[in-house]
Parts: structure tokens; C-alpha cells; sequence
């Protein structure tokens, strides 16, 4: 980057927010993916007006700008490229208001996501997403991506949960979209185009979330099959019995022998399946869906149904489904994490593809996930110093995206596009509504600055 | 394009620098960032555990040079662990990034000052107590704080030198040439114990440490102190002294060793020394001759405050004046040693002690102390202080809890800090004390 790029960004937004010595470089190379790729430069903006400046910098200069949260994201939607300003939000970590009136919140980008749901469940509310990221991703990034997570089929995304949101484009243009309200048909509804645009259209500097009352109460239940089909069945049988569960987690057999090489819990790795079922809300009403749910469980074909009927009780079921990301952490050097998603009715069908795949390929594949709302998360596992391992990583991570789209799934449910599916999007998408696509982009960031080689094919 | 890091393989792989799989256990979470004490205060990626732990990565790699920036990033880290608390796949991040240290030494050796006092000043109790007694005669006289007044006013080294008197603890009269072999116990005598004296405690807190032989003995155990007892070389390994401190650690063990077979445990009353006891099974685990040695040393070692716990007589009452308390767990006694619940158990049962929860303690959120890092790193080692005052203030305690002479020092200082700067032990509104002075003020 030349000295003058530099000496203006370093007059606008003060020398301690400027970094560009190697190591700094180094530790802002990557994301929560193994890949690495510096930046020139890396800026810690801390006001909206700090943004804009860089913005109007970058434009002017036609500097490609990659905005950061915490860099946890896995599909290296946050990767910077060479050439590039890592754009670090992490400062910007104020909670600026928390209204019980109007059951909202007002944020800003860099606000880790458990730190919001922390403070406003001191006063009874509710901030339902919960992406597995959630005590260290920041609440733009889960904009950006519209996270998800595991209470998703009862609760939705983070998409469902913003009213409102303050974003800053290319040129330092800022635009105020949505605002405080549930009901808001005055203009276009452009906020949701930033929600999941994972910093390509703009870069998103303040967030008005909803909130809701906090369910009272919490009960789990865990269950084997022999059959993996009968568990992805079962979830459909659960909500034809008129429960919603909070939680669907599915486990194969493969994720409960790794975590059992892990932590020896005495799973039942002969089993095809275990499903992790919890419902939540008042005390009387989980006691009586959970017992609802253990029948349909028994119902579907589980050769065991464990049901807990206190916290404790809970928190020990839940065990085996937090020690999964360990244990698989310890299987191998690295894992490719995809999170593919079908429609329900296809769960059973795609997870038999999954491990076809894995097969054919020659790769140890894992697969768990939340099957209530179908999304999945087959785990390559891999070396990345081994080309050749990493070329049949790459095929069979390719085929495992088409099998998806082929169900009437899609590529991603929460991860977001990135780089690392950016050669599928061609296949998955319209081809009229990727011409449109091109077109937003192009409306909203004319010469391509924002966070470029990211989400849409060029 | 291809999705797939086409990494060029070790390039600079020196006999420390922790290995490819090592590093590779890192899976980039960042699960680690919102519990380290650096990272929050600075929010950058450099002063957090993942980012530490990547450029010793890049490093490896082939794709960063040791500098002096990197040298510094990696001092920066307060050798807290929080970071492994937390690390989903169970990284040893803190003692990787101890290691990397030592892989920078190579290159670049650390300041001329701080080898020379771990090589020749700071290598035990004895010549701790040398070393500390002019600092005691000034203080005595009360020519320190006059010194600093003149000299405070030098332009450039004026501020640092009247901080370090400031911080400076009071040097005692040192517990280590009265301490007999054997103190019996004060009752029935129900166990023995080994006790390792170390060398901050001997000179700057020795009426603690006299404290815990007391209440040692009150508890019905025979206390054993051998001579001839080496640091336990915690600073020395921390600094990168590696050869120094696997050295000292194997004096000790000899120390030790004839009293294996006759003692229950080996108890300190410094979580930094009980911890780095503790670690001397690792530190020795590649040496032939001494690994076994050390893994039976390392199996008695015990922090004063879980042993207490664990044999308290209950026909041993404590009571102590109607007093509100908190506890401060010292980083290397809870993060290091999970020893949480102890002291805890310990302090409630004291009749007429109100102990309330102090925020941030599991993981421990570090009061800056962390070994000489104060002295090292004084800026952040101060807003560090600060934010665990104000934690302290907002309970209301006027008792304040801990284990460990750094934390005991460094909260003393905050302190007088938030009291009147040059007001010393008067106009304090919180005192510090360890959790052994309050037991024994409560016999």
C-alpha cells in the first residue's frame, strides 16, 4: 500500500488505530478457518464516523476493505486478501441501550453476542440466536452472516431478530434502515439485503435487535436408534404431536465415536444415531412436552430414551453434544466444516449421501447437526500440508454441496458463502436472480472495494 | 481458485519452538479472546492467546521472522491460563506460548538486568534475603521514599523510579534463618508435612508465611522445612531460562526426596511455587535420570489452602470479628491447579466472616501481578489493577482475600493506589491478607 494511503488514514483515524508491523499483519491473517492471507493494513475503527472515513479513503483509492468482527467465521468470508484493509470492529463493542419498554436492543458491531444475551436476561428478556460461536462471535458478524445455530426451528435467525441496522458503504455514504418498531412497510425493506451479505454491500456499524420474554424453564432428552432414518423421522413425528422443540441435535456414528475416543461417556456407538431433543418455556409446560417427546421418541423406533427431569439431569445429557467440536478438533490436524441444509423430509436421505461420499473419497466423514430445520454439518477431516489428501478434500466437499442443491437444499445455512464455496454458487443459484445480485452489488458498491472474491461469484 | 492453504511446510523448526501439531491443535475458535485479560482491555487479536499462539504459528511456517515485535507480543501474555480453561480442544496454549518465548531467546536473549538477578540474585530464599537487605535499611530509615521525592523529580527515570518505591513491599525480617527443621504440631499430631518456603514470601511476606507454620501446627501437623531449598524457578521459566530452571527444579527434588516417604505432603503457601512445583513432573519429563524422581516430587506437592481444606479438624473452630470479605483467586492456584472450592470452603468456616463473590472468577481474571509482569509490563499490569479495585469496591468487602505473595503485593498496591498514594498502611480502606493470616487470626 503507498505511504500516501497510508498517511491518510493514519490523519483520519489517529496512529493507535493504524497497524501495519508484520506481526500485526500476521495475527490479523486469518479467520476460523486454517487458511492465511495478509492484509496491508489493518485499522481499529471506533465511532461510525471513523468507518466512513476509512470508506471514503478506500474508495477513493479503490482499496479493497474486508470488515472483521472476532474472525471466527469458517468459510473465510473474513479472510483479507493481499492488497487489502482489515477492517477491525472489535473495539466497537458498546451496548448502547437495553429498552424493556420496547423490548429491544441497540448495539454496536463489535458486541460479542453473549455478552448482549447476558445482559439483557438480567432483566428477564431474551436474545434467542445462538450460533455454536456465541461467547466469542460479535453481533455483526452474526449479521453479516445471519447466523444461526441450534434453536433455530423454534426461534429463527438473527435476520429475524434485527429492526433495525445502521450501515456504511463504499464512499462513507451512511444510511439509518428499519428502526424500532416490528412493523415497518414505509420505503424498502433494503436491511434485509445487508443481513447475510457478509460485508460485500456495506459495512454494518450499529444494530437495533428484538427481544423477547425469557422461557422459564429448560428440559432434555436424549435418545438411540438403530436406525438413522427412524431419528430424522421422529423429528416430524415430534411436531405433528403439537411440540415445537427448542432443539433437535443429531449425532451419527461417527461423531459418537470420536467423541467417545475423546471423553468416554459410554455412548451407544453400535447405534446408528443419537437425537438430542430439548423444549423449553414455563415450568408445568416443559414437564409435559418433554413427556410428549420421550413417547414419540420410544414411538419412532430409539432403542433408548433417557429424559431429564431436573437441570442437572439436562446439563449431563448435554454433555455429549459439547464434547463433539473437541473431540473432532483431536481427530485430525484440520476439519473442513460444512453446513449444508435441506428440507426436513430430506435429512435422512442426505445424511446416507454424506457418508456415500465420504466413502468414495476416502476420508473419514462426520456428521451432526440441527435437523429440525435440516441443517447439517458433515466434518472432512484433513491435513492442510497433504495435496493430495486436500485435492480429494476438495471434490468430495464439492460433491456434498451439489448433493444438497440437488434435495432443494442449499450450500449454506449459517456459515455463509466466503471463498470456501464461492466455485458452487454458479450451480446453486437462479442464473436470473444471480444477474440481479450482480446488479445490487453493483448499485451499492460501484467499484467493487467491498470485501471482493467474497459470497458471489465474479 | 483452490479453497486450500498451500502452507510451505516447517521451515524454522528449532529444538523449542512447539511443532507443527502442537500448534495445529489451535482450530482458530477464538474461544479463547473474551477471557483473556489483554485482549479485553486492548481488544486486538495480537494480545489475545489465538493470536499469540498464530504468529508462533506463522513462525513455524516459514512466513514470520523473530523480531522484536514478536518477542514482545508474547510478553505481553500474563502466563495467566485463562485461555486453557476455556480452549474447546484442551491447547496447553499458556505453556506454548512460554515455550515460543524460549524459541525467541535463541535469538533474541531477554534484557542483560533481568538475567543477570534470575541467574545470580534471584535463585532462593538465602539470596533473596541479600539482596533485599539494603532495600530493608532504607526502608527502615525512611530514606526510600525521601530518595524518590529527590530523585523522582529526574526528568525521564524520575516517575518509574518513584512508582517502583511505591510498589516496593515492606522487607521484613526473614522467616528462613529461624524456621527450625521440625515444628511440632500444636495438638495431637495427625499428619506431616514437608513445607517449601519461597523466596518472595521469606523477605516481603514472611509473617504470612510465619502465619501458616502457625496454623499448620494448630491443625494437628508435624512441619518439616529442609535446608538448602532453591527457588522453585517459576520467574526463571517464565523468562525463558529453561536450562537455569530444570536445574533448580532438580535441586529441589533432591531437597526433597528424602522425605518423600515420610511426609503426606509438600505444602507452600505461594500458589505461583505450588504451581510450578506441581509442573516440575513436566518440566523433567524427557530427562531419564530425574523424570520418575520428579513425578513422585510433583504427586505431594499441594497448595497450602487444599490441604488445610482437606484435614481441617472439625473440633477446630474458627472465629473472627463481624468482617465482609472477598476472595481473589490467584490465577496459578485456580486456573493452574483448579483449586477453586478450597480456600472458599476454608474462609466459610469462619464464624463472623461474610464472604461475598468477587466477578470474573472462573476463569480468574488476573489482578496484573502475574509474577514480575508488574515490574516488566507496568502500564497494562495497572489498568489490569485498577478494573479488579474497582470489582473489589463494588462489594463492599473491607477484607480482601488471597493466596499468592504477587497477588497479595499487587492488590496492597491498588490499594494504596485507591486510597492515598504516599498514605502507605494508613488511611487504607481494604486490608489484604492471605487466606492463612485470616485463618490464624481466627484460632
Amino acid at each position: 500500500m503507498d505511504a500516501a494511503a497510508i498517511a491518510e488514514l493514519t490523519a483520519a483515524l489517529g496512529a493507535d488505530r493504524v497497524s501495519i508491523a508484520a506481526e500485526d499483519l500476521a495475527a490479523y491473517a486469518y479467520d476460523g478457518s486454517w487458511m492465511d492471507s495478509r492484509p496491508d493494513l489493518v485499522v481499529h475503527p471506533q465511532t461510525t464516523e471513523q468507518i466512513a472515513a476509512v470508506l471514503r479513503i478506500a474508495e477513493a483509492r479503490r482499496i479493497p476493505i474486508v470488515p472483521r468482527g472476532a474472525g471466527t467465521g469458517l468459510a473465510g468470508g473474513s479472510l483479507p486478501a493481499a492488497g487489502s484493509i482489515c477492517l477491525n470492529l472489535a473495539r466497537m463493542n458498546r451496548i448502547l441501550e437495553i429498552s424493556a419498554a420496547d423490548t429491544l436492543a441497540v448495539v454496536q458491531p463489535g458486541v460479542v453476542t453473549n455478552d448482549l444475551q447476558r445482559a439483557v436476561e438480567r432483566i428477564g428478556l431474551f436474545y434467542p440466536p445462538d450460533p455454536a460461536s456465541v461467547y466469542q462471535s460479535t453481533m455483526g458478524g452474526n449479521v453479516a452472516t445471519n447466523a444461526g445455530g441450534p434453536r433455530c426451528l423454534k426461534y429463527g435467525v438473527t435476520g429475524d431478530y434485527v429492526l433495525g441496522l445502521e450501515v456504511v458503504l463504499a464512499g462513507g455514504h451512511v444510511l439509518r434502515l428499519g428502526g424500532r418498531t416490528i412493523k415497518d412497510v414505509a420505503g424498502y425493506d433494503l436491511k434485509r439485503l445487508f443481513i447475510g451479505s457478509e460485508g460485500t454491500l456495506g459495512v454494518v456499524s450499529q444494530i437495533i435487535v428484538r427481544l423477547i420474554p425469557k422461557p422459564a424453564a429448560q428440559l432434555t432428552a436424549l435418545a438411540a436408534f438403530p436406525r438413522l432414518a427412524d431419528a430424522c423421522q421422529a423429528v416430524g413425528a415430534i411436531l405433528q404431536a403439537d411440540v415445537i422443540p427448542l432443539v433437535t441435535e443429531l449425532m451419527d456414528q461417527g461423531t459418537m465415536r470420536a467423541v467417545e475416543e475423546f471423553k468416554r461417556l459410554g455412548l451407544p456407538t453400535e447405534m446408528e444415531a443419537l437425537l438430542l431433543v430439548a423444549v423449553d418455556g414455563d415450568a408445568e409446560l416443559v414437564k409435559r412436552e418433554i413427556a410428549i417427546v420421550g413417547e414419540v421418541l420410544w414411538r419412532s423406533g430409539a432403542a433408548e430414551v433417557r429424559q431429564a427431569s431436573s437441570v442437572a439431569e439436562s446439563e449431563a445429557l448435554w454433555e455429549a453434544r459439547r464434547s463433539v467440536s473437541p473431540a473432532i478438533a483431536r481427530l485430525a490436524r484440520n476439519k473442513l466444516g460444512e453446513d449444508v441444509t435441506v428440507p426436513r423430509s430430506k435429512v435422512a436421505e442426505m445424511v446416507a449421501r454424506l457418508h456415500e461420499i465420504g466413502r468414495a473419497n476416502d476420508l473419514r466423514v462426520v456428521v451432526y447437526g440441527h435437523i429440525g430445520d435440516g441443517n447439517l454439518h458433515p466434518t472432512l477431516l484433513c491435513d492442510r500440508r497433504d495435496p493430495e489428501v486436500m485435492q480429494r478434500v476438495e471434490k468430495a466437499a464439492g460433491e456434498l454441496l451439489m448433493a444438497a442443491v440437488e434435495l432443494g437444499g442449499t450450500l449454506t445455512g449459517e456459515h455463509g458463502i466466503g471463498i470456501f464455496k464461492l466455485d458452487h454458487v454458479a450451480d446453486a443459484l437462479d442464473p436470473n436472480a444471480l444477474a440481479w445480485m450482480a446488479g445490487v452489488k453493483a448499485l451499492f458498491d460501484p467499484h467493487g472495494i467491498m470485501n471482493p472474491g467474497k459470497k458471489l461469484p465474479a | 481458485m483452490t479453497i486450500y492453504d498451500p502452507a510451505p511446510g516447517p521451515r524454522v523448526i528449532g529444538p523449542t519452538l512447539p511443532s507443527y501439531d502442537e500448534l495445529m491443535g489451535c482450530i482458530r475458535c477464538g474461544r479463547c479472546l473474551p477471557v483473556c485479560p489483554t485482549y479485553q482491555e486492548t481488544q486486538l487479536e495480537t494480545f489475545s492467546p489465538r493470536g499469540r499462539l498464530n504468529l508462533l504459528r506463522a513462525v513455524e511456517d516459514g512466513r514470520l521472522a523473530i523480531t522484536a515485535g514478536l518477542e514482545d507480543h508474547l510478553y505481553h501474555c500474563l502466563d495467566c491460563r485463562a485461555c486453557n480453561t476455556v480452549c474447546p480442544p484442551g491447547v496447553r496454549i499458556g505453556e506454548l506460548i512460554v515455550r515460543g518465548r524460549v524459541a525467541v531467546e535463541e535469538k533474541r536473549p531477554r534484557p542483560f538486568l533481568i538475567r543477570f538477578l534470575l541467574r545470580h540474585m534471584l535463585t532462593g530464599a538465602a539470596r533473596a534475603e541479600i539482596l533485599s537487605r539494603p532495600l530493608r535499611i532504607l526502608q527502615a530509615l525512611r530514606l526510600d521514599r525521601l530518595g524518590a521525592a529527590l530523585l523522582g523529580r529526574l526528568p525521564g527515570v524520575g516517575p518509574r523510579l518513584r512508582q517502583l518505591v511505591e510498589f516496593a513491599p515492606r522487607i521484613g525480617r526473614p522467616l528462613r534463618p529461624e524456621l527450625p527443621l521440625v515444628t511440632p504440631a500444636a495438638r495431637e499430631q495427625r499428619h506431616r508435612v514437608a513445607f517449601f518456603l519461597g523466596c518472595m514470601m521469606n523477605v516481603a511476606l514472611p509473617d504470612v508465611s510465619r502465619a501458616t507454620v502457625r496454623v499448620l501446627a494448630a491443625a494437628g501437623c508435624q512441619v518439616i522445612t529442609p535446608a538448602g531449598q532453591a527457588c522453585c524457578a517459576a520467574p526463571q521459566d517464565d523468562q525463558a531460562m529453561l536450562t537455569l530452571s530444570r536445574e533448580m527444579a532438580r535441586r529441589n527434588i533432591a531437597v526433597f526426596e528424602p522425605l518423600l516417604d515420610q511426609v503426606e505432603a509438600i505444602v507452600s503457601d505461594c500458589a505461583g511455587c505450588s504451581a510450578a512445583l506441581a509442573e516440575y513432573a513436566e518440566w523433567l519429563h524427557d530427562d531419564l535420570a530425574w523424570a520418575e524422581r520428579a513425578r513422585r516430587f510433583s504427586a505431594k506437592v499441594c497448595d497450602v489452602t487444599a490441604w488445610l481444606d482437606a484435614i481441617w479438624p472439625d473440633d477446630l473452630p474458627l472465629r473472627h470479628g463481624a468482617v465482609v470479605a472477598t476472595y481473589h483467586d490467584p490465577c496459578h492456584l485456580a486456573n493452574l491447579q483448579n483449586v477453586r472450592s478450597q480456600p472458599r470452603r476454608l474462609l466459610s468456616r469462619i464464624a463472623g466472616l461474610e464472604l461475598r463473590p468477587l466477578p470474573d472468577s472462573h476463569p480468574v481474571r488476573c489482578c496484573g501481578s502475574a509474577g514480575i509482569y508488574n515490574l516488566t509490563h507496568t502500564p497494562m499490569a495497572l489498568t489490569l489493577l485498577d478494573r479488579k479495585m474497582d470489582d473489589v469496591a463494588a462489594t463492599g468487602a473491607t477484607l480482601l482475600v488471597s493466596a499468592n505473595p504477587g497477588c497479595l503485593l499487587q492488590l496492597e498496591w491498588g490499594c494504596r493506589r485507591s486510597g492515598q498514594p504516599w498514605g502507605r498502611r494508613q488511611g487504607q480502606q481494604v486490608a489484604v491478607k492471605h487466606v492463612v493470616q485470616v485463618l490464624d487470626e481466627s484460632l
